[in-house]
């Protein structure tokens, strides 16, 4: 009888470990969910802040037609390829980011858009935006992290792999443009 | 806290032998007054810490710096509810948070802080308090506190019942009559657990508290990525020689620095609540390579000398490798910038003692006191009638 026993109370503490370790998976793909949705929202808040922000700079830099267009492009291709995956974004924001700083540098140069109360207060939206982008990134790829090292490492990727969770990305903001120092025109 | 509890359970238990001739009933006794002394601490709230310092609340467009850089770093160390933002009207740069739960929590800074600050060391500050709110040090302070009321009340009432029964000239006799030198040794026990447990108790507690401390530390260099930003500010902080008005000695330990560091304390004292900002700031700047809890763990070991380490191994486990970033690109306009500060903590304050402002499109800026009753004001500098909204 005492054998019987055994067997049923392995099989009890197995199953209680089965479920403690897929409600863990789905606690984790969850959490990186949440933190890919705080992203989101923090890259929208970004697409729509830049037209503002181009529209003020318009007036005062007549001569920057380049740089302010560069920006408009960049931003309208990373609207469009907001439904996409996680590395293709990365890419398209990443360069989103080298054409705004490449603009912020030149703005240096103008001392009277500097003094508009408008273009600073978008300016510090606009930064603080970046540094929440960068954070809820760091946040995002923390998560990814974990959740990562739940799925691949033994013995949860057996049950990983049974229920088919899969390992995540990493979102990572490639941005080649920023090892070359922007280009100033002094004109 | 562990020690506290232990310290508080055996008082009692000591007590309750010798003086009911029942252990557990002291250990009941003292884990009663324990009870009750949570519940009328626990339950009176953030409220009157944040109205004794005088704060008062802002909103985003009061200080859209301010807000973003609590926004930022509520989204770097993954709070759920953006915490309430108060703001004091002291000269002397500090910063506290306070809050229960990290659901309910409220971070305080003085005008003085937002003046002398540039926004990477403001964004350290507030990294240090957020991470106080996360790591629910608020919650764990006040148990301690409570744990240190209750052992400090019972010594104190023993003490007292001990010298009535030596005055009335003679212990109760034990019922069994055998046990004279058994009860002397209770006693001895007794009197030395009641002389030593609120020294002890005190002693933890301090400890706790610079623990966490750098603990917070930690936190804010991980969470802002740049450890030289909070040990900048406190450099800045240490230097300040103001009194901070509000603060006495009941809610010294919240701030970020000690208010009372000046009044004649050995920062280094083991009955400091914060650690020596000089060591603080030079482990943030010996972190080498990275700015993660094990970064911060290493510079710390190293500074003091110790091998013993200040994070807890799980959250080593789980601290990646995490890269120092750059500074934020400095205004090369340092004085003009200034001015624009003290202009937005001016602007905050006007506005919390409830003047309007009004901006005419020549773009001079008119403040209206509380009591203004006309509909419209004239521009002075363009003559352009504006309406009072």
């Amino acid at each position: 009888m005492t054998g019987l026993y055994i067997v049923i109370g392995v099989v009890v503490i197995l199953a209680i470990l089965l479920f403690g370790t897929y409600n863990s998976l789905v606690r984790l793909r969850n959490q990186t969910k949440n933190a890919w949705a705080q992203i989101d929202v923090q890259l929208k808040r970004r697409h729509d802040l830049i037209p503002n922000l181009v529209e003020t700079a318009k007036g005062y830099m007549k001569h920057e037609r380049e740089t302010l267009e560069a920006v408009t492009n960049a931003r309208n291709m990373a609207q469009q390829m907001s439904g996409s995956s996680v590395g293709e974004r990365g890419k398209v924001e990443g360069e989103l980011s080298s054409a705004l700083s490449r603009l912020l540098a030149v703005v240096e140069n103008y001392p009277d858009l500097k003094a508009n109360q408008n273009f600073l207060a978008l300016q510090e939206e606009l930064s603080s935006t970046e540094n929440k982008v960068s954070f809820s990134r760091q946040f995002y790829n923390d998560s990814i992290l974990r959740y990562n090292n739940k799925t691949q490492m033994f013995p949860s990727n057996v049950i990983a792999n049974m229920t088919g969770f899969k390992a995540g990305e990493f979102f990572e903001v490639s941005v080649a443009a920023e090892r070359e120092a922007p280009k100033v025109s002094f004109s | 806290m562990l020690g506290m509890g232990l310290l508080l359970l055996a008082l009692g238990y000591i007590l309750g032998l010798y003086f009911l001739y029942s252990p557990t009933a002291g250990l009941i006794i003292a884990l009663m007054i324990w009870a009750v002394l949570n519940f009328i601490a626990l339950f009176q709230g953030d409220n009157i810490m944040l109205s004794m310092a005088k704060a008062k609340k802002i909103s985003r467009d009061d200080s859209p710096r301010l807000y973003n850089i609590v926004e930022e770093m509520k989204i770097a160390s993954g709070l759920e509810n953006m915490p309430a933002i108060y703001v004091i009207d002291d000269p002397a740069p500090n910063a506290f948070a306070t809050g229960r739960n990290p659901e309910k929590a409220a971070v305080a800074v003085t005008t003085g802080l937002l003046q002398k600050l540039n926004r990477d060391e403001l964004q350290g500050v507030i990294g240090h308090e957020i991470s106080h709110v996360k790591n629910r040090d608020v919650l764990l302070m006040t148990m301690c506190s409570i744990l240190l009321g209750t052992i400090v009340m019972l010594s104190w009432y023993a003490s007292r019942m001990l010298f009535f029964s030596s005055m009335t000239g003679g212990r109760r006799r034990s019922s069994s009559g055998g046990g004279g030198s058994a009860q002397l040794i209770i006693l001895a026990v007794g009197i030395v657990l009641m002389i030593l447990a609120p020294i002890l108790a005190q002693l933890i507690y301090f400890t706790i508290s610079r623990k966490r401390e750098y603990l917070a530390d930690a936190s804010s260099a991980q969470y802002t990525r740049y450890p030289e930003g909070l040990a900048s500010a406190l450099e800045k902080i240490s230097a300040s020689t103001t009194q901070l008005k509000a603060a006495n000695k009941a809610t010294a330990p919240m701030y970020i620095i000690n208010p009372f560091r000046k009044k004649g304390r050995a920062a280094s004292d083991l009955s400091s609540t914060h650690p020596p900002i000089s060591e603080r700031i030079r482990i943030l700047r010996s972190m080498a390579g990275g700015a993660s809890f094990a970064d911060y763990d290493n510079a710390y070991r190293k500074t003091r000398l110790t091998s013993k380490g200040v994070v807890s191994p799980s959250a080593l486990a789980t601290s990646g490798t995490v890269a120092v970033r750059d500074a934020e690109p400095q205004r090369t306009d340092e004085s003009q910038y200034k001015i624009e500060q003290s202009r937005e903590i001016s602007d905050l304050l006007w506005r919390q003692n409830n003047y309007r402002t009004i901006n005419c499109e020549c773009g001079t800026k008119f403040r209206l006191p509380p009591k203004f009753k006309a509909t419209t004001v004239r521009c002075p500098h363009c003559g352009i009638i504006n309406k009072v909204t």
